[in-house]
């Protein structure tokens, strides 16, 4: 699946495209098919999102995994710091990114 | 140190209300990302892996308390509650709003600080050794002509786009505590056979993905010249850097292109155009910067310690450096406990320092290129006291310049540019060997880790240099052997195919095995390396 995410412009937190909104959590992510340089170009100009970009992922039974550990760094937070990331109390979850 | 006269402030003040403005016009929509990224990046805002990151110069990593206060506030006002010392002697922070950053710049501005030239194709913070104005060793104080160029380069007009960025190292010792051969351009202060200080000129060094050692282009620029002699050096870089590529934009490629001897018959060239031209600022204001780094009150004290306690006198050994004064020495806090984030220090961590700082050296710190904090002039008679504090606060490992001591970038847990993790494997590999206790054994072993070729974890440079890379979407790492930063500069070579990430860390295990195994006498591993050269070593980790 392609799935959308970027920053968002005032807290600069990483975001993706529910398919109406923009979500803190990757889970939320949509796929977007051919549509994702559409959505951008109109979300960019509304100022809903900063450099924003289309990537791989694919849905698991565990939610929704982009492709390059990169994404899923950006997806959970700093594995180095689980108390600064999106799930503090899920020990998997580092598994998740690796 | 230096304070802020009416100028200083005057231009600091007045960016920080620029930028304020320009960040309102980009949160309103007049201004694009593309048309507002340069601007930011002017003022140190970079938009990373997770938010926005804010890098704050520190010029040549001197610091007193009221400012170490202020950024310790920053971080639990406006971040997560700590900050990362960098390797370029700055502070780092992660989580920031863009809404909230000019409000940050403003409370930089209040205690003499910026993040100005932090970022883009310019000259950048000035770095210097960490022991400056301290050490038994130097020659002259070099932070004056630190301060001096500095100043010279903050919104110089000609050199705010160049080719690429610019970095600039001065050192007055012949021992290099700041990788000053591996800069831009490399400034130490020597003595000539005249018995005059001048500056000795070396160009085009330089880490990232073709590392560089700088050649020396002069051994003797008169002080009064300093700014005319490195204004040359820039000049001809800038007309005839490589703007094409960015990969070959760096001065070293320059020089390495032109040959040393070509690139510098053209300086001279300059130069000597510049002498009639009179670039020189005035030798008054040479002086009036010297002031400000006069000696702090010394007295005399006892220059012994109870050395009874074995953990405070291992700190002793480790991690104090000698002074210029024999009843004072520089104490290093390490910011590298067993499991911790190299470099990383918590708002209420930065207040202690502070705190201790301006109690037991008369308020100064400096922070080093190995991302540590430095009390430069500690009474011997103080040294326990002050270890005690630190101990309690956390800041007390006794690990200077052992395996634990790592440098490492932030890598893939946030910088956008890593393409692998360093922190975890720094993390792994100082619990490993603080559990077994191998670091004591190794001596001193300077490890750095780095995330990506872009090389901010100086790895080039490592006795045990690693280099995360991509290999298909999956962390690898590979291994190198025998860099050095230090006078006896030299670049580490590969040791052969990558590993995993267990992988590496058993690596590491590896060739420490093969130096214990095949030392003499007081080797350093590094000694042991240039002596029985790669073969062991590749023959330990691949046969």
């Amino acid at each position: 699946m392609k799935i959308l995410t970027g920053n968002d412009l005032k807290s600069g937190a990483v975001i993706w495209w529910d398919g109406e909104n923009w979500s803190l959590h990757v889970d939320d992510a949509t796929d977007v098919g051919t549509h994702g340089e559409e959505i951008m170009a109109r979300e960019e100009a509304l100022r809903q999102v900063n450099v924003p970009y289309m990537i791989d992922a694919e849905r698991t039974d565990d939610g929704v995994r982009p492709s390059h550990i990169k994404d899923r760094v950006r997806a959970l937070g700093p594995t180095v710091r689980p108390d600064l990331t999106l799930k503090p109390q899920d020990p998997q979850a580092l598994d998740w990114v690796i | 140190m230096y304070a802020y006269d009416k100028y200083d402030q005057a231009m600091v003040d007045a960016r920080v209300e620029e930028f304020r403005d320009q960040a309102r016009r980009r949160l309103e929509g007049t201004l694009s990302e593309e048309q507002f990224k340069p601007l930011r990046l002017m003022n140190g805002l970079y938009l990373q892996l997770h938010a926005y990151m804010l890098r704050v110069a520190i010029p040549y990593g001197t610091l007193n308390s009221r400012q170490m206060i202020a950024l310790a506030d920053i971080a639990d006002k406006y971040d997560r509650g700590y900050g990362h010392f960098t390797t370029r002697q700055n502070i780092q922070y992660n989580w920031i709003k863009l809404e909230d950053a000019a409000d940050i710049l403003a409370d930089l501005s209040r205690v003499e600080m910026h993040a100005i030239q932090t970022s883009g194709n310019c000259i950048r913070n000035i770095s210097s050794d960490h022991f400056a104005g301290a050490a038994h060793d130097e020659l002259v104080d070099p932070r004056p002509y630190a301060e001096l160029l500095r100043q010279w380069s903050s919104f110089h007009p000609e050199f705010t786009y160049l080719p690429r960025k610019f970095k600039i190292c001065v050192i007055a010792s012949e021992k290099d505590r700041a990788a000053m051969r591996l800069h831009d351009i490399g400034i130490q202060i020597v003595r000539n056979d005249n018995g005059e200080i001048g500056a000795r000129f070396y160009v085009g060094g330089g880490m990232g993905r073709t590392p560089m050692i700088a050649p020396m282009i002069r051994s003797f620029v008169a002080l009064d010249q300093l700014v005319t002699y490195a204004e040359a050096c820039l000049r001809v870089y800038n007309r005839y850097g490589r703007r094409d590529n960015k990969y070959k934009a760096r001065i070293k490629i320059l020089v390495h292109e032109l040959g040393a001897e070509e690139y510098t018959r053209q300086v001279e060239e300059e130069f000597a155009h510049l002498l009639d031209v009179g670039v020189e600022p005035p030798r008054a204001e040479l002086e009036r910067i010297k002031e400000f780094f006069a000696d702090p009150a010394f007295e005399d004290g006892p220059k012994t310690l109870d050395r009874s306690d074995p953990d405070f006198a291992l700190w002793v050994d480790r991690n104090t450096h000698r002074h210029k004064h024999d009843s004072y020495v520089s104490a290093v806090i390490s910011l590298k406990p067993v499991g911790g984030i190299p470099g990383d220090a918590s708002g209420d961590q930065m207040r202690v320092m502070a705190q201790l700082a301006e109690q037991y050296s008369f308020d100064e710190m400096r922070i080093t290129h190995t991302q540590n904090v430095v009390l430069p002039h500690v009474r011997i008679a103080d040294l326990h006291a002050l270890w005690t504090a630190l101990d309690q606060a956390g800041l007390g490992a006794p690990n200077l310049d052992t395996i634990e001591d790592m440098i490492a970038c932030p890598g893939l847990d946030y910088c956008s540019l890593a393409n692998a993790r360093s922190i975890p494997l720094a993390q792994r590999i100082s619990e490993r060997f603080g559990a077994s206790g191998k670091t004591a054994k190794l001596g001193e072993l300077k490890l750095k880790i780095s995330g990506c070729i872009n090389a901010c974890g100086h790895h080039h440079a490592g006795h045990i240099g690693i280099l995360g890379v991509d290999r298909k979407g999956v962390e690898n790492y590979q291994l190198s052997l025998g860099g050095s930063e230090a006078e006896d500069v030299s670049l580490a070579k590969i040791t052969g195919p990558g590993f995993t990430e267990n992988g590496v860390i058993e690596a590491v295990e590896t060739v420490t095995d093969v130096y214990l195994q095949r030392r003499e006498g007081e080797e350093r591993f590094l000694d042991t390396y240039r002596r029985i050269g790669m073969e062991p070593f590749k023959e330990a980790l691949y046969d």
